[in-house]
């Protein structure tokens, strides 16, 4: 037996650590552990629950929206503020730009290096490239000479014997399938993927201000005035420039991503065997249709246990509870309590090796996440999460992208609960949200053609209107998947804030049970080749999308005794 | 590792980057910095010739959103960065490396260009849990950060994580999280680049100014560069007019907000804080977050989580706005405030070997903004901020 470190996983956000034992080529038991903590919630404590999405929004600058989203919504659950139409329709446009966005860069900037091969492009023949590219799509970058420019570029670089981000990897390895004309195709798409998301996000700018952390979120609404008879408001041009950027969008994945994914999912087939996981998926739903609650939502929610995509079960978030048998942090009644965030403890207590150390002692606390149960459960989130519960919902636009993208490769549903299912759910999520993205703009522009020009529930914009006590949940369906905020007010301010993030659910440790968490239970049975090069772990560990820094924020009143040293 | 001579112009040429786009970048590169147009021609020449410096991007108590924010950089692109301007030899978030080889690759770095490698380090650096609060490959923040700051060429720290302390360190501080001038004393060259997250032009401005000039651009007491922090956002800020004519958004989507009118009154910090947002824009100059209508949250600040919260609650010190009367004395009361909460940090100093010329500029603009609030008189709000200062000629003796 072999035990492996992985620290740190690269690739991802955040600081995540894999330690797992091989034997005879395969994983039989797997760690996941967080090793990064901030304590955004005790920072939160006494403050102006109006700021709150700006400190949640900084857990993470990869999603950089969701936990704005999600703040903002726990408050005006708390406060009872309803945000007008245009809020939400801009919000559900931010929203999915963020996942059209995340999901292209996961593709081609975090996860592609796992399955395409850098160095054997500089043997590919840019003729065969080109006539490959062309074969799968219409994009219009496919000549052989386009090709060999870009392959041009990477043998220059190369050369200079300065291989920067791309040393040191494990280029070469036996489990890399795809031939060099493939290999050069994507590296072709991964360029021009980096430029093509900067120019996107531009959406975000336009909405948001900025983007890293977008700046127009507000309790109760969103602050970019709606005005076709200004120039400092949305007006026409901004419906033009935002139709525009989305057109741009849908042509990049329909034309792009769709098609490179499956080309590269065809080499990969053996990997819808792998990586499973629980096979429990949670879904709180996600893109309100219409305003105040209960409104339908685009995707909806659900949870779906043992694989069964018959029964879709309704989802009831009291059935959410958080476990600390296994993380750096103790309960008043006992580490092997299970407890609703909205009575939620946590007090950080760190019993791991002072650093530096080799190896974790995985039999007692390992990781600074938490692990959530539903139901007393494990359950994976995420983009596969989503596809599956709208499939079983009979969704029609995902029935059709999934049964499409299951024909083409040749495989049944089954193929869904793996590895190579999360990869495909997220290129198929994209794809839907790109469509959608247009019903959004022309709604947006019928209201400012009706004169429907609000932006922002003023009515409960002073803290003098909200009850003594206020108490609230939000929640959201980040690009990784089901995210909540829990918020409780006392007299105007912050008295308890507590989140439940995407990466805490798929990457959180064992619990009481000693039942794995997603990642550690994805990893069981992935072939290992080389335990000296562990490729495949980190093809199913990226396959999650981690988000470390999302998943480990939590801290309260208790681990105020660490701050001895001084605050500036 | 070490190089051969590279030919960049012709690589540049063989994927499509003309010799007029190239020079155009440089160009704007130079205006960005307040250089004379001739300095895009030195530029060029330098970036052209230059062999690539080994750069390292250490990733702490983070959010990642600098890192996003360098993939937004749109001039150079961060392909540019990556494959053609430096080498980047360690960045958790894209490199292909993982685990032990990517430690190697660190490794590797300090062992064969000591001295002669830039570090940027995102996010602050916790010394709480015996550093357990953020470790790597089993190392907490604070051994990897005195292990490679030290021996950099230059430690560039990006956002205010790793500038100020930013969001970890906002009161209670729970982790004990540090900026990385606290938290490694001694490093030889440090540049301060905050915000939240830093804009990626500034940073790619810096970079490029060094490989040209194998120099810094001139800092202030705080290593923040001049030409992108010496000015107040509100002095340069669009909206000012309607601050100097006291029209104000009263209410999120009333008229004055849809006419862009000045968000003062609801919260904005920009009189408060230091940075370029206004001139340069973001993603590519598309919008800001004045132009889309919230308020400056002051987030390039030391402290801005507890020294600019309530974000919508007005600066103190200003009393009223009755727009018919005072309004001139607003926009000193502002300043005033903003003086009094930065009195002890003595913002806007300019370090004692930057020019002369320079300096007296910035101490007259500060003279202004220390001026007693209320004043006595009214007096008519700070006039526009004078042109950029042409920094480059004003630093040969500058930090570095």
């Amino acid at each position: 037996m072999t035990h492996i470190v992985v620290d740190p996983v690269t690739r991802i956000e955040g600081h995540l650590r894999i330690e797992a034992e091989v034997e005879n080529g395969s994983v039989t038991n797997a760690w996941s552990s967080s090793t990064m903590f901030r304590g955004i919630e005790l920072i939160l404590e006494g403050r102006d629950p109006r700021d709150a999405w700006a400190f949640t929004q900084r857990i993470c600058g990869v999603c950089t929206t969701v936990h704005a989203i999600a703040s903002i919504r726990a408050v005006e659950n708390a406060i009872g503020a309803v945000p007008p139409p245009n809020a939400r329709v801009l919000r559900n446009l931010i929203i999915a730009a963020q996942c059209v966005q995340d999901h292209v860069v996961h593709f081609y900037h975090l996860h592609a290096l796992d399955w395409v091969d850098v160095v054997s492009a500089l043997s590919a023949d840019p003729a065969e490239t080109a006539s490959l590219a062309q074969s799968i799509s219409d994009w219009h970058n496919s000549s052989a000479s386009y090709f060999t420019a870009v392959k041009a570029r990477l043998k220059g670089f190369v050369d200079r014997g300065q291989l920067g981000p791309f040393a040191n990897a494990y280029w070469g390895h036996s489990a890399y399938k795809l031939p060099p004309a493939a290999n050069l195709m994507a590296v072709a798409h991964y360029l021009e993927a980096l430029d093509w998301q900067r120019e996107f996000i531009k959406l975000h700018a336009i909405l948001g201000g900025k983007n890293p952390h977008l700046q127009s979120f507000l309790v109760g609404g969103m602050a970019t005035p709606v005005d076709p008879s200004s120039q400092s408001a949305l007006n026409i041009h901004t419906i033009a420039a935002l139709k525009s950027l989305i057109a741009s969008a849908k042509d990049f994945v329909r034309r792009v991503y769709i098609p490179d994914l499956l080309a590269v999912a065809s080499f990969y087939k053996d990997w819808a065997g792998y990586g499973a996981g629980v096979g429990n998926y949670l879904v709180y739903g996600e893109y309100p249709l219409t305003d105040g609650k209960d409104a339908p939502l685009y995707l909806p929610s659900g949870v779906i246990r043992d694989r069964n995509l018959g029964k879709i079960e309704k989802l009831d978030t009291s059935k959410i509870t958080e476990q600390v048998k296994h993380s750096w942090y103790t309960y008043g009644k006992g580490d092997d309590e299970a407890l609703h965030p909205s009575l939620g403890e946590t007090k950080p207590s760190y019993t791991g090796p002072t650093p530096p150390y080799e190896r974790l002692d995985t039999s007692a606390k390992y990781s600074w996440l938490k692990s959530p149960r539903y139901d007393g459960q494990p359950m994976e989130v995420g983009p596969l999460a989503r596809m599956l519960v709208a499939y079983g919902s009979g969704h029609a636009q995902v029935k059709a992208l999934v049964d499409g993208a299951l024909g083409k490769l040749g495989v049944g549903p089954e193929a869904l609960f793996s590895t190579l299912g999360r990869v495909a759910a997220r290129g198929l999520e994209t794809a839907l949200l790109a469509d959608k993205m247009g019903d959004w703009v022309d709604e947006l522009a019928e209201n400012m053609g009706r004169g429907e020009l609000r932006i922002h529930d003023n009515e409960k914009w002073d803290p003098s209107t909200w009850p003594e006590q206020a108490i609230g949940a939000g929640f959201h369906e980040a690009p990784r998947g089901a995210l909540g905020h829990w918020v409780s007010i006392w007299r105007g301010k912050i008295a308890r804030y507590q989140c439940i993030v995407p990466s805490t659910w798929n990457a959180g440790p064992r619990d009481a049970k000693e039942a794995p968490g997603p990642y550690e239970s994805a990893l069981l049975g992935t072939p290992v080749a080389d335990p000296e090069q562990p490729i495949e772990i980190l093809r199913t560990v990226h396959s999650f999308d981690p988000c470390m820094a999302c998943g480990v924020h939590v801290v309260d009143r208790a681990g105020a005794e660490l701050a001895k040293v001084k605050v500036r | 590792m070490r190089r051969t001579t590279p030919d960049l112009r012709r690589e540049l040429e063989a994927r499509g980057v003309t010799r007029r786009d190239f020079i155009g970048f440089c160009a704007g590169v130079a205006a960005l910095l307040g250089l004379p147009k001739s300095a895009g021609a030195a530029i060029a020449s330098a970036i052209e010739h230059k062999l690539k410096p080994s750069i390292v991007w250490l990733e702490f108590q983070d959010c990642a959103g600098n890192t996003e924010s360098f993939l937004r950089a749109s001039k150079p692109t961060a392909a540019d960065v990556l494959l053609d301007l430096l080498s980047v030899d360690y960045h958790e978030t894209i490199m292909a490396a993982a685990g032990a080889r990517a430690e190697a690759a660190l490794e590797a770095v300090r062992a064969t260009a000591a001295g002669q490698y830039l570090v940027v380090v995102e996010g602050s650096i916790p010394t709480g849990a015996n550093g357990a609060y953020c470790t790597i490959g089993g190392r907490s923040a604070l051994q990897i950060a005195e292990h490679l700051c030290k021996d950099a060429l230059a430690v560039i720290a990006v956002g205010t994580c790793a500038a100020f302390g930013g969001l970890p360190a906002a009161a209670p501080n729970p982790t004990g999280a540090l900026s990385v001038e606290e938290a490694v004393p001694g490093i030889k060259t440090l540049i301060n680049l905050p915000a939240c997250p830093v804009n990626a032009e500034n940073l790619t401005a810096v970079l490029v100014y060094f490989l040209t000039y194998n120099r810094w651009p001139a800092l202030d007491r705080y290593h923040r560069p001049l030409f992108a922090y010496g000015k107040s956002i509100h002095d340069a800020c669009e909206r000012r007019a309607h601050f100097d004519a006291g029209q104000y958004v009263e209410a999120w989507g009333d008229q004055g907000h849809r006419d862009g009118f000045c968000l003062y009154k609801v919260g904005c910090k920009g009189p408060a804080t230091f940075q370029n947002c206004p001139n340069i824009g973001w993603n590519e100059n598309t919008n800001w977050p004045i132009g889309c209508g919230h308020p400056c949250i002051g987030c390039a600040e030391p402290q801005f989580w507890d020294r600019m919260t309530p974000f919508y609650q007005h600066l103190d010190g200003v009393p009223g706005f009755n727009a018919a009367t005072h309004i001139d004395r607003v926009g000193l009361y502002a300043t005033g405030a903003v003086a009094a909460a930065f009195a002890g940090h003595g913002l806007v100093q300019i370090t004692k070997r930057a020019a002369a010329r320079h300096k007296a500029k910035v101490e007259a603009a500060k003279a202004e903004a220390t001026a007693p609030a209320p004043a006595p008189e009214p007096e008519p709000a700070p006039a526009p901020a004078p042109a950029p200062e042409p920094v480059a000629t004003t630093d040969k003796d500058g930090e570095s």
